[in-house]
């Protein structure tokens, strides 16, 4: 990652224009072509600098449903309950923390009636009790951080 | 106490503000999720693609953005290719009723990434505030962890840091293309 990608990252990370020619728009910003903007993007997200290009979601925003949810899973059995967990579809992410609660994961669901069904089915899975913490109130989201 | 179990239904915060989505938007949100296309008139190869007009696609983007279902339109950085190797889900057990005005001022802090109010689930966990401190150290995510305890003072009853060890899965969520 050099200079220029960094420019692109911090300058990049939201407000994308929504017009006909939006590369050459954002391109000229940067004081940069068109063609030079769309290759660096292409060889970060083949890097995986980039994980995406493009609109950010917020899914309770259509209709869904995002919680957050932990596991106490004994040691011997974490490999066994982490494929279990990660082999619903309704588990976006799942990372393994340092606490009793050592299993986290993110259910998302496009109707919020999926993530009763889908705590009930991991727990029928594992034999353990889903902890769920539904957030109460958001108070801030931005994960932009400086490139 | 079976806690936890009767915490997990959605609240207000969760559930959609949105059911009516229009299918066009739906169709929209589903060719897009995995990035634009990477072509000098992206909204106008999406149109194509869609069958709708550039003008179509330009007006839905937009209001999708206004409205809050597209938080916004860009790059998203893959954030240990960024150096943040390190991010700690900082915890935290404060006053519910002093709860909003601290979250408020938590969420400000540059290196807070998320800032949530949860639910408790007791005994085993007594955490009320939630928020994600990303940093390109441990040291780092530890000194901005300090400094979140400095700002709550004693409103902070007990907290505690839990860092990812390992990345179990991460797919992120995808809308199916069933209406």
């Amino acid at each position: 990652m050099d200079e220029l990608d960094r420019r692109i990252i911090n300058a990049l990370q939201g407000g994308f224009p929504i017009c006909d020619e939006p590369y050459r728009e954002a391109a000229e910003r940067l004081g940069i072509t068109e063609a030079g903007l769309i290759e660096r993007i292409e060889r970060m997200l083949a890097e995986k600098t980039l994980t995406r290009f493009g609109p950010m979601f917020q899914v309770e925003r259509m209709g869904g449903a995002f919680v957050l949810a932990a596991l106490a899973v004994p040691e011997a059995d974490y490999e066994r309950v982490a494929e279990a967990v990660n082999a619903q579809p309704e588990v976006a992410h799942n990372y393994r923390r340092e606490h009793a609660l050592n299993m986290w994961f993110v259910l998302a669901t496009e109707a919020p009636e999926g993530i009763a069904a889908a705590i009930d089915k991991i727990e029928r899975d594992t034999g353990l009790t889903v902890y769920a913490f539904p957030k109460l109130k958001e108070y801030f989201v931005e994960m932009r951080l400086a490139a | 106490m079976n806690q936890g179990r009767s915490d997990f239904s959605p609240t207000t915060a969760d559930v959609g503000l949105k059911p009516d989505l229009h299918p066009d938007d739906r169709r929209l949100i589903v060719a897009t999720q995995s990035g634009l296309p990477l072509v000098p008139r992206p909204y106008h190869a999406l149109a194509e693609q869609l069958g709708l007009t550039a003008v179509d696609v330009m007006a839905r983007l937009a209001r999708l953005l206004e409205e809050g279902v597209i938080r916004r339109i860009g790059a998203v950085p893959n954030h240990y290719a960024l150096g943040y190797t390190a991010n700690g889900m900082s915890v935290w057990d404060v006053p519910d009723e002093r709860i909003d005005a601290l979250g408020e001022q938590v969420g400000r802090l540059s290196f807070v990434t998320h800032c949530y109010h949860r639910p408790r689930a007791l005994p085993l966990w007594p955490y009320n505030l939630f928020a994600m401190v990303h940093g390109k150290s441990r040291d780092a995510v530890e000194a901005q962890v300090a400094q979140i305890a400095v700002l709550l003072g004693a409103d902070c009853r007990a907290h505690d840091v839990l860092y990812s060890s390992r990345i179990l899965k991460k797919t992120g969520l995808r809308i199916g293309s069933s209406l």
